[in-house]
């Protein structure tokens, strides 16, 4: 028998030959396990990013096979590093090129906060310009760190609503950052 | 042709320029002079122009801020002769309130992005220069980040020591 780990069914109901759960669940299920990071990586995080996505420490485990570098298809946008207050406008483009259904983490002290950069130059903090859901601390984190918020993000897709883009909290939230919702 | 030395350098400059030009130092073999606004792009051009002396080179534009003097704004330029091996060192002394100077734009076109980067940092215009906007920073930017006239970091912040992030 081999070692592999299957993801847990959600709980519904089972009987013979059919099982029920609800599409929530089911949904939530497979958008947790196939999370399409989409690097955003400007300082040494990135690189301790690349250690994540190596051999080693294997990121593609948790069916984040495809680092996609493009906003097309992508799903969770890690910023890794420090975001110049230049650098604000292009990051905030990237976030809204990606489609819904969209998560952030913000990797290390710098995306997070500013990290040691308190400058007239440096954004202080990417939940300035975007929303977050997960923040990595660290200076930089090491890869089990990633992991974790990796892992901590799967708990939020997992338990959050199928259609989450058309609840009234979260077109405040991106009303808020003044980004455009749609539908 | 003889190597050129500052002496002869600086005899030079003064006969051609008489008042309009000091002697500040010569520390490290670099000599440095004072020259009037006035005349800096005349000052520039014959260092340039020159047929001995031939300072083709710009190598940089740059300020510095001395906010308790009166004449608050020295604009620096670091010129080269690549035929003769020599480097001189030119200042310039400018009012606090408005710092405006000639553009080096006419003389070297190298001048246009260190003119930018000056402008950005200190403030100081250039009139003359074909383009002066910010080159390093944010577009809306309302400060001058190099001047001397912000208050420093409280001493006794703990929020960002090392043992909070890790190190």
């Amino acid at each position: 028998m081999s070692d592999i780990k299957l993801a847990e069914a959600p709980p519904g109901v089972e009987g013979a030959g059919f099982f029920a759960t609800s599409l929530d669940k089911a949904i939530g299920l497979a958008r947790s396990n196939s999370l399409w990071p989409l690097p955003f990586a400007t300082s040494c995080c990135g690189i301790e990013f690349m250690a994540t996505m190596g051999s080693t420490y294997d990121l593609a485990r948790f069916g984040a096979e495809r680092p996609s570098f493009s906003p097309r298809q992508a799903d969770m946008l890690l910023v890794m590093g420090t975001i110049a207050k230049k650098m604000a406008p292009v990051l905030k483009q990237v976030y809204i090129q990606m489609a819904e259904p969209r998560w952030v983490i913000a990797v290390g002290a710098c995306a997070s906060s500013g990290g040691i950069f308190d400058t007239y130059s440096v954004l202080q903090g990417i939940d300035e310009i975007i929303p977050v859901d997960v923040y990595v601390p660290g200076c930089p984190p090491r890869p089990e760190a990633i992991l974790d918020g990796v892992l901590r993000l799967q708990d939020i897709v997992k338990n959050e609503s199928l259609n989450r883009r058309n609840t009234p909290e979260y077109r405040a939230l991106l009303e808020k950052y003044g980004i455009e919702t749609y539908g | 042709m003889d190597k050129l030395d500052n002496t002869y350098l600086w005899e030079k400059l003064a006969q051609k320029f008489t008042d309009q030009v000091s002697l500040l130092t010569d520390a490290h073999n670099l000599l440095t002079v004072d020259a009037k606004e006035a005349c800096i792009t005349a000052v520039l051009n014959f260092l340039k122009q020159d047929e001995e002396l031939q300072f083709i080179h710009l190598t940089d534009i740059t300020a510095v801020h001395f906010p308790l003097q009166k004449k608050a704004f020295e604009v620096v330029y670091h010129i080269h002769s690549l035929v003769n091996n020599i480097r001189i060192r030119v200042k310039v002394q400018l009012d606090g309130e408005n710092p405006e100077i000639p553009t080096a734009t006419t003389v070297w076109k190298g001048a246009n992005w260190m003119e930018r980067e000056t402008y950005d940092f200190y403030g100081i215009q250039f009139l003359g220069h074909p383009d002066l906007r910010r080159i390093l920073n944010v577009d809306d930017m309302e400060v001058f980040p190099m001047r001397k006239e912000y208050p420093l970091e409280d001493p006794n912040r703990v929020d960002k020591k090392d043992l909070y992030f890790g190190r």
